[in-house]
């Protein structure tokens, strides 16, 4: 499975752990079980049209989704998909 | 410190305590600090100003910390100088220079750094850090070290020499991450949360820290006697310097320190090489789609910036624009601002100025308004950009012979 990183701003929902397995192909699969095994993140990661927020950036590996597939990039065993808040830096 | 009322989120209003946070819990949006500007008003006059330090803590009213002189090392109040040999070369009329090259590590970041690192210590913070193109890395290595803090100062591993060594001098720890500056700002942005106690100046501090680019504006204003320029020229990386200088004239205003309402129109200036944010003005764009830097103006090779959408905003609310310049004429640029203002400027001071050529020649930036382009890095950093071609014009034995030979009828 996928592991998840979870930055601190999040932790409440995830019972205050760093890093969660899911199931999941893509990385839209991946954060839609996230929401099933710990309701709250969809709300939180996902505006009222179901884009991800402005500020919260998706890392697969290492590298942004928006340089890959976006939401139907595809995530294989073991990788790591990092949340990371978007404000940071310059 | 004072004045602060509380942090309230950019983007959905939800208010939080001014601890070291800077991102909403609920949406990401960016934190902002609220001031009680009444009482701002009724405290600050232009006497007491003028009654402060020459350093950006004669604003302290406006700051989200109090003076602090363990990490002051003489941040700001630098010169804003009149340029009428650039102004003729670029066609220009009253044009001026926010000199600020002669800071205390030579960039404007000594004023992000100082008001950062001053809250911080408020906060009960021992160890600073941040993530850095080279000028903050310097920065807050130089501060930490007045200070006594321990510091981990992460940059890219490919940095110009001079900003490395200029960071390594104050002692460890150093950190090069094998990858771009958006690679370090993600490191850093995963450190933050698994460091709590570290003080990330750009990261868990960086609502206090952008404030202190306020303070360009701020003494713009005041050595203009009060007066808002027409137009200010903006080197733009994460959009924090340019969002934060519209702020600071709004901010006089509101306080009671302009007469007038300021009308400034705000312009950025962007590499080619990393534009993001002019790329998204020229389409039309309402969002920053991120790129992969590839310039010599390291200082703003920021492909994936935090405050984008905003200096976007600032820009075109105030009838600003954007230019994105190539490497050729950051280079040029360089040149002109030294041979015609005496101004060594580091690549992103190239930009600067290439851009309000490109806007001049364009007829954005106009020869009937009163202009300010901001200067904000010092030339000995970026020395390999400008190496090519910056030769003795002739290395001749100790003779006067050998003089006259070199320069025959050129002496006078």
């Amino acid at each position: 499975m996928p592991n998840v990183r979870i930055p601190t701003q999040l932790r409440e929902l995830s019972g205050g752990t760093s890093e969660v397995s899911v199931d999941g192909d893509t990385v839209g699969d991946v954060l839609a079980s996230l929401d099933a095994a710990h309701p709250g993140f969809k709300n939180r990661l996902f505006d009222d049209s179901g884009k991800l927020r402005r500020f919260v950036n998706v890392f697969v590996a290492d590298e942004d989704v928006r340089f890959l597939d976006g939401l139907d990039t595809k995530v294989t065993e073991g990788q790591t998909v990092s949340i990371v808040p978007a404000v940071a830096g310059g | 410190m004072a004045f602060i009322e509380a942090l309230i989120c950019r983007e959905c209003a939800r208010t939080y305590p001014a601890e070291a946070l800077h991102v909403c819990d609920y949406c990401f949006g960016p934190l902002e600090v609220a001031y009680d500007y009444e009482a701002i008003a009724a405290h600050m006059t232009r006497e007491s100003v003028a009654a402060g330090p020459l350093s950006i803590w004669r604003y302290a009213d406006l700051l989200p910390a109090t003076e602090d002189g363990a990490v002051d090392l003489g941040a700001g109040f630098t010169p804003l100088l009149r340029a009428d040999r650039l102004a003729a070369e670029l066609g220009l009329g009253e044009l001026w220079l926010k000199n600020d090259t002669v800071n205390p590590t030579g960039s404007f970041k000594d004023r992000v750094v100082s008001v950062a690192l001053a809250r911080a210590r408020e906060l009960g913070f021992k160890v600073a850090a941040c993530a850095s193109t080279g000028n903050l890395a310097n920065s807050v290595a130089a501060h930490a070290s007045r200070a006594g803090m321990r510091h981990y100062v992460f940059i890219p591993a490919n940095l110009e020499r001079g900003k490395v060594v200029m960071s390594a001098i104050y002692g460890p720890n150093l950190v090069a991450v094998e990858g771009s500056y958006d690679d370090v700002n993600r490191l850093c942005a995963e450190l933050a949360s698994e460091h709590p106690s570290w003080a990330f100046v750009n990261v868990n501090l960086r609502t206090y820290y952008a404030e202190g680019s306020k303070t360009l504006a701020f003494e713009t204003a005041e050595q203009l006697g009060w007066e808002a320029p027409d137009h200010v020229v903006v080197p733009v990386g994460s959009g924090s310097q340019l969002t934060k200088i519209a702020k600071g004239f709004t901010e006089l205003a509101r306080v009671g320190l302009l007469d007038e309402e300021p009308e400034v129109r705000v312009s950025g200036a962007q590499a080619a090489g990393c534009a993001p944010i002019a790329t998204a003005f020229t389409e039309g764009w309402d969002y920053v789609r991120p790129v992969k830097p590839d310039t010599i103006a390291k200082s703003l090779a920021i492909g994936n910036p935090a405050d984008g959408i905003y200096a976007l905003d600032a820009v075109r609310s105030s009838g600003g624009a954007f230019a994105a310049v190539t490497e050729g004429e950051i280079v040029a640029a360089i040149r002109l601002l030294a041979q015609t203002e005496g101004i060594f400027a580091e690549t992103a001071g190239g930009v600067t100025i290439a851009t309000l050529a490109r806007l001049a020649a364009e007829g954005v930036v106009r020869p009937d308004e009163r202009v300010v382009a901001y200067v904000t890095g010092q030339g000995l950093k970026t020395l390999e950009a400008v190496s090519a071609g910056a030769e003795p014009t002739a290395t001749i034995p100790p003779t006067l012979d050998a003089f006259a030979a070199a320069f025959d009828g050129q002496e006078d």
